[in-house]
């Protein structure tokens, strides 16, 4: 028996249906003629109608089949597994499955008979599995593309047909983007479930002390983990106030600059010059804050006599900020340059100077907009990592003093997870409930940024 | 009569575009002069150049003199925002700030620093919607926003809010061509009432509209002045071919 490559199958699905569009195409001529009466629309359309419910169905028939057919395999040789040796416990079967697999890809060689039987007949059974599958694809492309094709009666309009399928495709692209937001939420949702089922909510939202170091073996030595959230909370908001104290006065003055002041040639250079700066990968700027503004806070720090810490929140949060300041400007640019210029004739034409006009009237018209801006921003700083990385430091000490070294919410889940861990113990689940406080957190600011935006906003027609 | 305006020689390009060309016009003292012409020949154009709302444009470039009171308003001791603090104007769409209805018709005495105190900026306000025909609609809801309001009400906050500033001239560019019949009546009802006190020029499309509120007419094609004179003789006996084509519907 010979196997079908995905490939391969997708090619003669595609022959297939394009014999349908012909196909359609002509028949529909032919059955309109017969009745004496012209088809409702074009004989394209009717061909791409039955081009549409044969391909993509098979398609989709053909990677459901791909996605779920080696899952279907592995639990039958499972059972074959357990039927031949009934004693054998279930994670004992999965290790010889995984040996009979690997033997059958060819990955490591055996001796053992059974195995190699057992592998042989894995083989095989993919084989087969292959040919069904291409058949199967095949076999539904052919009968759709039959029944749409006898189907299509030339008084049905097969152009609405054809728009209606088009815009169910569209809508389950939606679909998939709000379900795949969904599901990344319920994973996030199950696992802290796991970690609060370990340790108090209450003792985490309000802890005071922040050190996840547990024992992993029972005979390590370690101290008790501690999980209160405040301190590692509290390094979040302290970085993330020092960079708005940057951004948000830098921004929304470029801003204003750039779209009311600025030449035109010169906000040719300058916004394209913003965007591209949005652009820099955070862990750039993790590299200037660790090696270039941290070092230059701790001699300034000296040079005055105070004790910066070398990995400081200061540093952090200024380079963090800067790293805002392109999307601030670039957005409340737009924001501000959506403002009906009918406003700021209006203002100009009762005597205003034109920083009259721009904190009167401009900065008030587009304020829902500008702190939809602002809280967009804040949002990113608060999830930002590789900068507070680099440049903040790890311990978690419940202080507001920008000059010492701080931790956040994000640094700790990094910290928590990277490495081999084992996701069963109080330190790596504490990481989720991190992430799910640090979700609720942005998720509050965002609605309240659109409550706000949509409050404020004024219709301009 | 006096004369308010005198424009001499006028020229206006945009970039290497000619929009006016050599117009000289004189525009007299409290009385409602109508600038009328078929869409692009250059009134409106010509009406921004009255309060140097074209300076925002960069491309635009004027040469000829334009006298207000004897005043060459392009002159170096003329500061633009001054001047149209003096020569106030109307737009086309009703323009209120996303404000409160207070606050719009404040705004222009709040800049200028014309009230001393509070019960004088309310003073300000109240007269400025009494000569606007407005303070018994909105009398109770001064603190409502304008965008709130109907478009006609709108344009009459407009109104207002340039008469508050206490202007000589007031320039208004198409102010009723985004309102219904009822509305631009009580608009032009308005204009009737105030051109004791102040010299209007109105730009309009309407020669229904020039005929019923204007005291003179002035008519614009291609950038040219082709007739400017009493409203009654512009539309009963024009002296030029154009004027009578335009007035009696045969292009524009």
């Amino acid at each position: 028996m010979f196997s079908l490559p995905l490939s391969f199958v997708f090619i003669i699905l595609l022959c297939v249906s394009l014999f349908f569009y012909y196909y359609s195409k002509r028949t529909i001529v032919e059955k309109a003629s017969s009745i004496g009466k012209k088809a409702k629309t074009l004989p394209v359309y009717y061909g791409q109608n039955a081009f549409l419910w044969s391909f993509f169905p098979a398609c989709i028939f053909l990677i459901f089949l791909t996605v779920s057919g080696p899952n279907y395999i592995d639990q039958i040789f499972f059972s074959k597994i357990q039927d031949l040796n009934p004693k054998f416990n279930s994670s004992f079967i999965d290790l010889i499955l995984s040996k009979v697999i690997n033997v059958a890809n060819g990955k490591i060689e055996t001796d053992d008979q059974k195995i190699i039987v057992l592998a042989n007949d894995y083989l095989s059974a993919f084989e087969k599995f292959y040919f069904y599958r291409g058949l199967g694809a095949v076999l539904c492309c052919a009968l759709l593309g039959l029944i749409v094709t006898a189907r299509q009666k030339p008084s049905v309009n097969a152009r609405d047909q054809v728009q209606f399928f088009m815009v169910s495709i569209f809508f389950i692209s939606a679909l998939i983007a709000i379900l795949t937001t969904a599901a990344i939420i319920f994973s996030l949702f199950f696992e802290s479930l796991r970690f609060f089922n370990l340790y108090n909510v209450f003792d985490f939202i309000f802890g005071l002390h922040w050190s996840p170091n547990v024992a992993i073996r029972t005979d390590q030595v370690a101290s008790e983990g501690s999980f209160g959230m405040i301190p590692v909370l509290l390094g979040t908001l302290l970085i993330s106030f020092i960079a708005m104290c940057v951004a948000i006065p830098i921004g929304l003055y470029s801003a204003i600059y750039l779209a009311e002041f600025a030449p035109s040639k010169v906000r040719d250079y300058i916004k394209p010059t913003l965007e591209i700066l949005a652009g820099i990968p955070t862990v750039v700027y993790g590299y200037f804050a660790a090696l270039t503004a941290a070092p230059f806070l701790r001699d300034i720090g000296a040079f005055v006599g105070l004790d910066v810490s070398s990995e400081s929140a200061l540093a952090a949060g200024l380079v963090m900020g800067i790293m805002i300041i392109p999307f601030i400007s670039s957005l409340s640019d737009d924001v501000i340059r959506a403002v009906p210029q009918s406003l700021r004739d209006g203002s100009m034409g009762l005597g205003a100077t034109k920083a009259e006009t721009v904190y009167r009237v401009i900065i008030p018209a587009a304020f829902p907009g500008l702190v939809g801006s602002i809280l967009l921003a804040v949002s990113r700083a608060i999830g930002e990592t590789m900068i507070v990385v680099m440049a903040a430091g790890l311990s978690a000490k419940l202080t507001v003093n920008p000059l010492e070294s701080v931790t956040t919410v994000t640094v700790q889940i990094v910290s928590l997870l990277t490495g081999d861990t084992e996701f069963d113990n109080i330190k790596t689940l504490s990481a989720f409930g991190l992430g799910i406080s640090l979700f609720f957190f942005t998720l509050i600011l965002n609605i309240i940024a659109l409550t706000v935006s949509r409050r404020l906003a004024e219709n301009y027609d | 009569m006096s004369i308010k305006f005198k424009a001499e020689k006028v020229d206006v390009f945009y970039n290497e575009k000619q929009a006016i060309n050599n117009i000289s016009l004189n525009i007299e003292k409290n009385m409602i002069t109508a600038l009328i012409g078929p869409s692009g020949c250059g009134k409106s154009t010509f009406l921004r150049c009255l309060n140097r709302m074209n300076d925002v444009i960069d491309s635009c470039k004027i040469t000829g003199n334009i006298l207000l009171d004897n005043e060459d308003i392009y002159g170096p001791n003329i500061d633009p925002v001054d001047l149209r603090a003096r020569v106030g104007m109307v737009f086309q769409k009703p323009n209120p700030f996303p404000k409160t209805i207070f606050e719009n018709i404040a705004y222009g005495p709040r800049i200028h620093g014309l009230a001393s105190n509070n019960k004088e900026l309310r003073e300000i306000v109240f007269n400025s919607l009494e000569k606007a025909g407005l303070i018994d609609e909105v009398k109770d809801r001064l603190d409502d926003q304008a965008t709130g309001l109907s478009g006609g009400q709108q344009q009459r906050v407009c109104i207002a809010r340039a008469i508050a500033v206490s202007p000589e001239v007031i320039l208004m560019d198409e102010p009723c061509s985004a309102l219904d019949p009822i509305a631009t009546a009580k608009i032009e009802e308005l204009m009737n009432e105030i051109s004791q006190s102040y010299t209007i020029v109105i730009v309009t499309h309407s020669m229904q509209q020039a005929a019923r509120v204007s005291k003179k007419t002035a008519f614009f094609h291609l950038g040219e002045l082709i007739e400017y004179g009493d409203t009654d003789k512009i539309f009963t006996k024009p002296k030029n071919q154009k004027t009578l084509d335009y007035i009696t519907g045969r292009f524009g």
